[in-house]
């Protein structure tokens, strides 16, 4: 087990890597009441072409099939995974992203029995025909109710606008038809090839001892056997560089528009040499534009183009990457039209020393601040893992950072061709 | 469990509340202004925390106090109105970094307590008015947030829930406020609210984090400490029984429909069958182990999601569901025949032990975040009572089977709401 005492922020990180592959990080809190812990696979809605575990021919899977998996697994012969842990008293959750599936839990008392609930449902599948077809409801319930949900729209929308073929364009959850589809054997396909422990980590926070905890998993998986594992071929369309199209407008019933405008990353950007760089600049540069204390915010918010929610996201992953910004507005073509070419004097504008020395005070009060969260230093965690860093380098990295890497990075990020937008219009200007 | 410790100081203008923990990276320093509900003020209150946001004295815009804000390692800042019981809150947080945790020192705790107070206690504005220009801007703001409301399907069904509950009681009052007060407003008319909250409402501070009790007291005196009337109370909501239920249907374009209902608890935070109430709670639509998720969700397929949440200070328990248009009368019965499961003890001591573990479960949870902290503290005010986190944990564990029996028999449903298209007739 690696130790790996972090001064800066008074903790210690015990790492290591199982015989069979899994990555288990422990992070003890002995402050904190709870316990959180996160099993994770490198495994989203975008994995939907690849050569099944032991084979050497490309399958593609129905849309939707990694959340409907992740539904799936919380059902066994004996009943629902999440009454287990209830009966333990943890409340159990799952989500599916586009390039990770996660199963966590939080409990404050039997940390030991909801670690090994969690590592044994996770690791044995149970699917039958009846219980694939009985969730297909659940599901398009599930896909109906985010239909109604402008923000979901606005965001999925802008995505399709950036992307002409790559998956991440996709529902996350499918749609109402796709999920039709689904079998048990494509489930278990997907399983086999995705939930292999070589493809997953497990990260547990909480007050408890690093030695007790890391045996107890050990033994866990020592009791277990799996399929050799020789890596995961998967299949992603050719992506243009540019954007697939200027504007996307979607009509549906809601009292005011909204417009976003998302910026397609360069894959240059995306590899493992300039991820973790890159992410810190463009959060930088869009804090310092767009967020309160930026320029653009404020010219945006006097000339009435933006309203409380306006909002960025960032998502920075290796085979895909896109920013968006935006928010309810009276005016989505006059928002559209000025956010683009605000964009576009960003590299030429840039920013002083003292105004760079600001952004990074920002970036490292945002990291420490992150700590107080067992969740979000899990989930951060394992999205620095699953893209090949280590989240506890970002704070050295970030405060090694300086002004000629910074102008570097922001030189060529943007192109007006990678710029899409996307609109929600109220119904009746159909 | 470790003990969270609350040292309360009574100051004659202010209590103070200091909790040392070393659990997190951050201090925050939460200011609260309590005063009754009242539909006259609600609109120009829920003005407030945007206006104050936008400037001060010394840092005229909102993007100058941004800049500060910056400076001190991101510190966050965020003043909101809420609804608690029959008060109407206005809450000021300040979150700054830790300096042990940074490579520069620099008092920043007394730099949050100082921009605090400049954000509080020196907006922009000049002979008794708010600036004009400002004050139009966020009527704006404010505007276009009530109005969006209908598009949050869930938050808009919450509210017409409420309104149509709580018809001629204080806590129908909308803490947003209301589009057809917004327009006469003027700078000084909210002007004359804020001093009024700043003169009158009950005022209670609390300082969280790796804290010098010492240190923080003479800080919050140096910065907070001036001569006010301090007048207003918690008040104690109007418990109000009804004869009839109230069924209220009403039709929009969505794809999915909304059912909530109502029910009165008539049971408050103070009261001794409130541990009981947590209970009941978790067991009938709190955890996903509760009557209304297995049964109205897994076993009849009928809804995406079907909970239940009480209101600590009103005594009303509130039921959500998503549910297809046309299962309307089926989703209805079967969340009523959960209720009366409940009243006539339909459950075992089992899943009544297993429910106070996963209440126990989440307030403790609730003790890992700063902010839940102080909120779990601050009911003892809104309740004017003396119950520490550890006594209310203790309470949770004595709960009996008959407790949650005597308490569901209590519950009466008042109103149900739902919200469904336009086609429903031509589907059912």
């Amino acid at each position: 087990m690696n130790e790996r005492v972090l001064h800066q922020v008074n903790e210690t990180l015990y790492e290591k890597e199982l015989d069979n592959g899994l990555k288990v990080v422990l992070l003890p809190r002995k402050e904190m009441e709870k316990t959180y812990a996160i099993f994770a696979t490198k495994y989203g809605s975008i994995d939907q072409t690849f050569t099944p575990i032991g084979q050497d021919r490309f399958i593609s899977v129905p849309d939707g099939i990694a959340h409907f998996l992740e539904h799936k697994l919380f059902e066994k012969e004996d009943g629902d995974v999440f009454q287990a842990f209830t009966r333990q008293g943890a409340s159990a959750n799952a989500y599916t992203s586009f390039s990770r599936t996660a199963y966590l839990f939080s409990c404050t008392e039997n940390v030991r029995e909801n670690v090994e609930t969690l590592l044994n449902f996770v690791q044995e599948p149970y699917f039958t025909e009846e219980t694939v077809e009985k969730e297909k409801g659940i599901i398009a319930q599930e896909i109906k109710m985010y239909d109604d949900e402008p923000n979901w729209r606005l965001f999925f929308g802008t995505i399709q606008a950036l992307y002409a073929k790559h998956p991440v364009r996709i529902d996350i959850a499918g749609t109402v038809d796709s999920i039709q589809d689904i079998t048990k054997d494509d489930l278990y396909t997907c399983y086999h090839t995705f939930y292999h422990p070589a493809n997953m980590v497990l990260f547990i926070t909480g007050p408890f001892s690093p030695e007790s905890m890391m045996e107890l998993i050990e033994e866990n998986q020592n009791t277990k056997t799996f399929q050799p594992f020789d890596g995961i071929k998967r299949h992603y369309p050719d992506e243009p560089i540019e954007a697939g199209m200027e504007v996307n407008k979607i009509h549906m019933p809601v009292s005011h528009p909204k417009c976003m405008i998302g910026l397609k990353e360069t894959p240059s950007r995306l590899t493992h040499d300039h991820l973790m760089t890159s992410r810190f600049v463009s959060s930088m540069i869009y804090d310092y534009f767009f967020s309160k204390s930026g320029e653009y915010y404020e010219q945006l918010y006097e000339l009435g183009l933006i309203e409380d929610d306006f909002d960025l996201e960032l998502h920075m992953e290796r085979d895909f990457g896109f920013s968006a910004i935006g928010g309810s507005t009276p005016e989505p073509e006059k928002l559209h039209e000025t956010l683009k070419n605000m964009l576009l004097t960003i590299a030429r504008k840039g920013i002083s020393e003292g105004e760079f020395d600001r952004m990074k005070k920002k970036q490292i009060g945002n990291l420490v601040r992150s700590l107080n969260s067992l969740e979000s230093t899990a989930n951060q965690y394992i999205y620095y893992h699953q893209n090949g860093f280590n989240y506890f380098d970002a704070l050295p990295t970030l405060e090694k950072l300086d002004m000629v890497t910074f102008k570097q990075y922001v030189e060529n990020w943007i192109d007006e061709k990678r710029i899409s937008a996307c609109y929600i219009l109220p119904k009746n200007q159909e | 469990m470790r003990r969270i410790i609350e040292e309360r100081k009574r100051f004659p203008y202010f209590d103070l509340h200091l909790i040392p923990t070393k659990k997190f990276k951050t201090t925050i320093i939460t200011i609260k202004f309590l005063s009754p509900l009242s539909r006259e003020k609600a609109t120009k209150k829920a003005l407030l925390p945007f206006l104050l946001q936008k400037g001060t004295k010394q840092y005229p815009t909102e993007r100058s106090l941004r800049i500060q804000l910056d400076e001190l390692y991101d510190a966050q800042l965020s003043i909101d109105s809420a609804k608690k019981g029959e008060n109407f809150i206005t809450t000021f947080r300040m979150e700054a970094v830790n300096e042990n945790y940074l490579q520069e020192k620099g008092n920043m705790l007394e730099k949050a307590f100082d921009l605090l107070q400049e954000i509080l206690l020196s907006p922009k504005a000049e002979n008794g008015s708010f600036d004009e220009k400002t004050i139009q801007m966020e009527k704006r703001t404010l505007e276009q947030k009530i109005k969006s409301i209908v598009d949050q399907k869930m938050s808009y069904a919450n509210m017409r829930l409420i309104d149509e509950m709580c018809k001629d009681e204080p806590y129908q009052v909308h803490v947003h406020g209301y589009l057809e007060d917004l327009e006469s407003l003027n700078g000084k008319t909210v002007f004359e609210q804020y001093q009024e909250m700043i003169e009158r409402d009950r005022m209670d501070i609390y300082v969280l984090g790796d804290i010098d009790p010492v240190q923080t007291e003479k800080l919050a005196e140096k910065y907070f400490h001036f001569r006010r009337a301090n007048d207003y109370k918690p008040s104690e909501a109007q418990m109000v029984k009804k004869d009839s239920v109230n069924e209220i249907i009403e039709e929009q374009d969505v794809q999915q429909g909304k059912l909530h209902m109502g029910f009165r608890t008539f049971t408050t935070y103070k009261d001794s069958d409130y541990f009981a109430l947590q209970v009941f709670n978790g067991l009938f639509g709190g955890f996903p182990h509760s009557k209304l998720f297995l049964n109205v969700r897994e076993k009849h397929q009928l809804a995406y999601y079907a909970s239940s949440r009480f209101e600590s200070h009103k005594g009303l328990l509130l039921v959500f569901s998503g549910i297809a248009p046309e299962q309307y009368g089926n989703a209805k019965t079967i969340i009523l025949k959960q209720m009366d499961d409940m009243k006539e003890g339909k459950f075992t001591d089992q899943e009544v032990e297993e429910t106070k573990k996963l209440v126990l479960n989440q307030l403790k949870e609730t003790l890992d975040h700063p902010y839940g902290i102080v909120e779990m503290l601050y009911h003892q005010v809104l309740a004017q009572i003396e119950r520490s986190p550890d006594e209310l944990l203790n309470h949770i564990r004595k709960v009996t089977k008959n407790d949650v029996e005597q308490i569901a028999e209590k519950i009466q449903l008042d109103t149900v709401y739902f919200l469904t298209n336009e086609n429903k007739g031509e589907q059912s």
